[in-house]
């Protein structure tokens, strides 16, 4: 079974918008994955839609150029809106 | 309106069905050939222990001797149950049970959608909760037949072995008896004949697909509706009511 593909699963939640990733499952093509991630992750009620992406098409960041990728922000705190006061009355942003 | 006892038993066969092929589901608990498949089989052996609660518990009102849901899953013996032959087929290799579910599926959505119609309020109202899961149900194993028989020469070997070594256990789901046709009589059954041509269409159409072969053999076991079972029934009851059998009146 070794040889069947990765796939990454995907669940929109009642809750939330956006999908959010739970897990994986193996599967020998896209429909049986999308069948195992219902069994697999939406047995409990979890879910209202589905995502499967075969894990060999994401294309991921390196955590070697963890420090090149991500630190730069975090000394220019110009770049962060926390200078901004919020007026009380806006509710939503 | 019609007579209880007959109601009672036909309430008993679709109860019986789904409770025996969910503790054979249940036997996978552990050894699915990968992890998703574990857990898809036990998912199915959950919905179908739901469906047999809902059954056998309206048997036991139907029966009013102050039998429970329990005592009618726990408490009779081979002889009593009412399945059909095909579930209580022991699981095989991966193919055999889906083949199995297969057969099964077809038919227990075909008779779940004409009981959406039933003069039984009750049935009705179980037929329409149970479809919704066995539509599921059927997309799955109809997908393994197709990929296992479409598959590699070994895949479509063994798919094409238990196509062919269960077949003689479909017979018995089309044929009417008394009981059958008195349920039929007053809108509460199904016309089985209507429920094989659908199980027939489907059936052949999937097999098609999956490069596999309709059995031709007309040769059928018959039985399990009236409680004649094959051993294989006996071996399986043991195991799933040794604690009420040791322990009774046990709960959890």
């Amino acid at each position: 079974m070794t040889e069947w593909p990765l796939w990454e699963v995907f669940v929109r939640s009642q809750r939330g918008l956006a999908h959010k990733h739970v897990g994986s499952v193996h599967a020998p093509d896209a429909e049986l994955a999308l069948r195992g991630a219902r069994d697999v992750y939406t047995r409990r009620n979890e879910g209202t839609s589905l995502w499967v992406v075969r894990a060999s098409d994401i294309t991921a960041s390196d955590p070697e150029e963890k420090d090149a990728m991500f630190t730069s922000p975090v000394d220019k705190i110009f770049r962060q809106p926390t200078f901004y006061s919020v007026p009380d009355e806006i509710k939503h942003i | 309106m019609q007579n209880n006892q007959s109601l009672f038993e036909y309430v008993l066969r679709l109860g019986d069905s789904c409770l025996i092929l969910s503790q054979r589901l249940g036997e996978w608990c552990g050894h699915g050939p990968i992890l998703e498949e574990d857990i898809a089989l036990t998912n199915f052996a959950l919905d179908l222990l739901g469906h047999a609660r809902f059954w056998l518990s309206y048997a036991a009102e139907l029966e009013g001797a102050g039998r429970d849901e329990d005592q009618l899953a726990f408490l009779r013996d081979s002889g009593e149950f009412r399945n059909l032959l095909l579930v209580e087929q022991e699981n095989g290799d991966f193919a055999e049970t889906i083949a199995r579910q297969f057969y099964f599926d077809v038919w227990h959505l075909a008779m779940l959608d004409m009981l959406r119609n039933s003069t039984d309020g009750r049935a009705r109202a179980i037929a329409e909760k149970a479809a919704k899961e066995v539509r599921y149900h059927l997309q799955r194993s109809t997908d393994w037949v197709i990929r296992l028989g479409d598959g590699t020469a070994e895949s479509k070997r063994r798919m094409q072995s238990a196509i062919d070594s269960l077949w003689m256990y479909t017979g018995e789901m089309f044929e009417m008896d008394a009981i059958d046709y008195e349920m039929l009589s007053h809108g509460v059954g199904v016309d089985l004949s209507i429920v094989r041509e659908r199980w027939m269409e489907h059936v052949s159409k999937v097999l098609d697909q999956a490069t596999l072969t309709l059995p031709a053999s007309t040769w059928m076991q018959r039985g399990g509706k009236q409680g004649v079972h094959t051993e294989r029934l006996g071996y399986l009851l043991s195991e799933m009511q040794t604690m009420q059998r040791n322990y009774p009146g046990l709960q959890w």
